[in-house]
């Protein structure tokens, strides 16, 4: 790795940690310019009660202070206590719906990911041909299909229709279809990327110049064509994680999936105000690490792209 | 005279000499009519099939959206069981499709002619049908307002940075790559939540009060967040417009700096600008209906497709239809706008004809 490599990183580090802090203020200050508290819902609370919560949850003090113990405290990973969930910390409650979305997000990811990429190989390699046709139909229409509409079509033939699938997320195999709702628009899109970029590398010299050699058609596509035709997909992770993640907070509200997409969800309206911020930085400090990784990656792999 | 066979003479006819007739050169050189990039454009546009149809579904879609709800006997926000100076009539609520309440069918056999709910009725006896078109036209609205106010917000500031240059472009270039690292989806959420709250009193009592809050809210998220690819893009075209020799020898020959805007950036941009507001349109409905299914999207009792999509959700057991025609409607939307504003891009985009 040479030292502008390097440089690039060390930038690309910075500028991460930059946009992590933007987050952490937007919300802060754009949470804290709701007309009324997060207690304005309870009616009959007396003044006093009032400023004894506001007091509890350090409401009562400067708004700065409020910005810089917040954002010390979120650095710690600690986002104080949730508002409406008595008793328990937010961190908690991030941590617990983690559990479900994690194992979704990642199970989807994955599916996505080698379901899109072998599709667009064999799309490329049979150009034209009927199964790439089909394909091609897919996943145009699937990638024009927002993600609540794939879910809910999906909920009504499965498991409605059909029968053969729960409804609800917290039941036994009530995972299978959030995890093919969240898979199916990144696979599709993955698709249609490793395809036009398959077709891109077959018509390159250095495939012409490996067949003349004598290089077996399968080592060809392995070795030459498909290795190289992966780097888009790789920029595509970053991207991919964010849809899965905003993916996931419709898709969890559909089939009543336990998660922290469902909580944000929740929590935004019930206006638990630490809760939505604390899960607001968790997921886009995911997001935003995510892309620095699918950065740092596509510039470490392909040596031709130009760092600036 | 016969020729020597080592010889290089020629034989040649004197006629081949001759000046060439009319008709010679009527077959010669084909004189087409002249045509402008403009006609070219559409010109491919119309051969691409895809594109096309795409093209017409859209221009169908809209206009029965605007046009329906003019006609129609019923309308969006009224509850038919809910006549005034009479009871409640709760079998105009959730009818099937095409079937009629009690007092309709009444009428009907007094022999007056009812209109028929082609979709039903939804759980409040509204006509579901009216809801959809009207659902349809608020999104198509949404979507086409907001690509507007990033298209302007996005051109004025692009171009300002491509000018200025300097410092200018650095600062505005800065927060264009932080908004842009930002999770778009995540703020969009943030904004609209607190948006809708803030902006109720503040809009009290003005025009755009009868727009909603919300509507207003999601303009506003728009003008903040989707400006910066629409900026880059065209401070993008502008810089390297700029270094184009054609600018320059237009500079030698001693054009003015609003000759050049006219005749060189602006027609150069224009093709691209127009592409990118229009594959921004399906977007913009993207998140108007992600929104909406979030309960964070238009004022009740506005429908939108993604609201009623998001209602139906409740009762979808029994009445899937009604999660169903909403979901058709968006997809055919926003698959006809992209495959159109490809289309688009292909038959103008003058960078991928070389």
């Amino acid at each position: 790795m040479d030292s502008k490599t390097l440089r690039y990183i060390v930038k690309r580090i910075f500028f991460s940690f930059v946009t992590i802090w933007a987050v952490i203020t937007i919300t802060f200050f754009v949470m804290h310019a709701v007309p009324g508290g997060p207690f304005t819902r309870e009616k009959a609370i007396s003044a006093e009660a009032q400023a004894a919560l506001n007091a509890k949850y350090g409401l009562d003090k400067p708004l700065f202070e409020q910005y810089t113990t917040y954002l010390v405290d979120a650095l710690h990973g600690n986002f104080g206590p949730s508002i409406k969930q008595r008793g328990r910390m937010v961190t908690d409650v991030i941590v617990d719906g983690m559990k479900t979305s994690a194992r979704i997000g990642i199970i989807a990811l994955v599916i996505a990911t080698v379901a899109g990429v072998l599709l667009g190989a064999l799309a490329a390699l049979k150009r034209n041909s009927i199964p790439d046709k089909i394909i091609m139909v897919m996943t145009t229409a699937f990638v024009s299909m927002p993600s609540f509409i794939m879910g809910s079509l999906l909920l009504i033939l499965f498991c409605i229709t059909l029968g053969w699938l729960p409804a609800n997320g917290a039941s036994k195999g009530g995972l299978i279809l959030p995890v093919i709702t969240l898979a199916l628009y990144p696979m599709s899109y993955i698709t249609r990327l490793t395809r036009s970029s398959m077709l891109d590398v077959l018509g390159q010299d250095y495939i012409r110049t490996a067949k003349a050699k004598g290089v077996s058609e399968r080592n060809v596509i392995l070795k030459h064509a498909l290795k190289n035709s992966l780097i888009p997909v790789i920029t595509y992770f970053g991207p991919e994680l964010a849809y899965i993640v905003t993916g996931s907070l419709v898709v969890e509200q559909i089939f009543a999936v336990p998660g922290i997409g469902r909580y944000f969800v929740n929590s935004i309206t019930g206006r638990d105000y630490t809760l939505i911020m604390g899960t607001t930085i968790v997921l886009a400090t995911l997001i935003v690490i995510m892309n620095l990784v699918s950065d740092i990656l596509y510039k470490v792999v392909d040596p031709r792209i130009n760092l600036e | 005279m016969a020729n020597n066979p080592l010889s290089m003479q020629v034989d040649l006819d004197p006629n081949d000499f001759l000046p060439a007739s009319e008709e010679e050169k009527e077959y010669m050189v084909q004189m087409r009519p002249s045509s402008t990039f403009f006609r070219d454009g559409c010109k491919r546009l119309y051969k691409n099939k895809v594109a096309f149809i795409s093209m017409i579904v859209i221009i169908l879609i809209t206009v029965a959206s605007i046009v329906l709800p003019m006609m129609w006997p019923y309308s969006y926000a009224k509850q038919l069981g809910n006549q005034p100076g009479r009871p409640v009539d709760p079998s105009f609520n959730n009818l099937a499709p095409m079937e009629y309440s009690v007092s309709e069918q009444e009428r009907m056999e007094a022999g007056e002619s009812v209109f028929p709910h082609i979709f039903g009725t939804d759980s409040s006896g509204r006509d579901y049908f009216i809801r959809v078109v009207y659902g349809t036209r608020i999104s198509l609205a949404v979507g086409f307002f907001a690509s507007i106010i990033v298209l302007v917000i996005g051109m004025t500031l692009g171009s300002i940075a491509g000018f200025a240059g300097g410092r200018v472009d650095m600062v505005i270039m800065r927060i264009v790559d932080i908004i842009y690292s930002l999770p778009d989806m995540l703020m969009v959420i943030l904004l609209a939540s607190v948006l809708r709250e803030t902006l109720g009193p503040i809009l009290e009592g003005t025009v755009l009060q009868t727009i909603g809050s919300n509507i207003i809210a999601l303009f506003v998220i728009f003008a903040l967040l989707y400006w910066c690819s629409m900026a880059r893009l065209i401070r993008g075209q502008i810089l390297s417009l700029r270094e184009q020799e054609y600018v320059l020898a237009a500079e030698t020959a001693g054009a003015g700096s609003g000759w050049i805007i006219k005749t060189h950036l602006i027609p150069n941009c224009i093709s691209v600008i127009i592409i990118s507001t229009a594959l921004q349109i399906p977007n913009a409905i993207f998140t108007e209906s992600f929104l909406s299914f979030l309960g964070l999207g238009v004022n009740a009792p506005m429908p939108s497709l993604g609201s009623l999509a998001s209602e139906a959700l409740n009762g979808v057991t029994s009445y899937g239809y009604r999660l169903v025609i909403p979901a058709i409607v968006i997809s055919l939307i926003v698959l006809g706008l992209n495959l159109f504003g490809d289309g688009l891009r292909d038959a103008f985009d003058p960078k991928l004809n070389a």
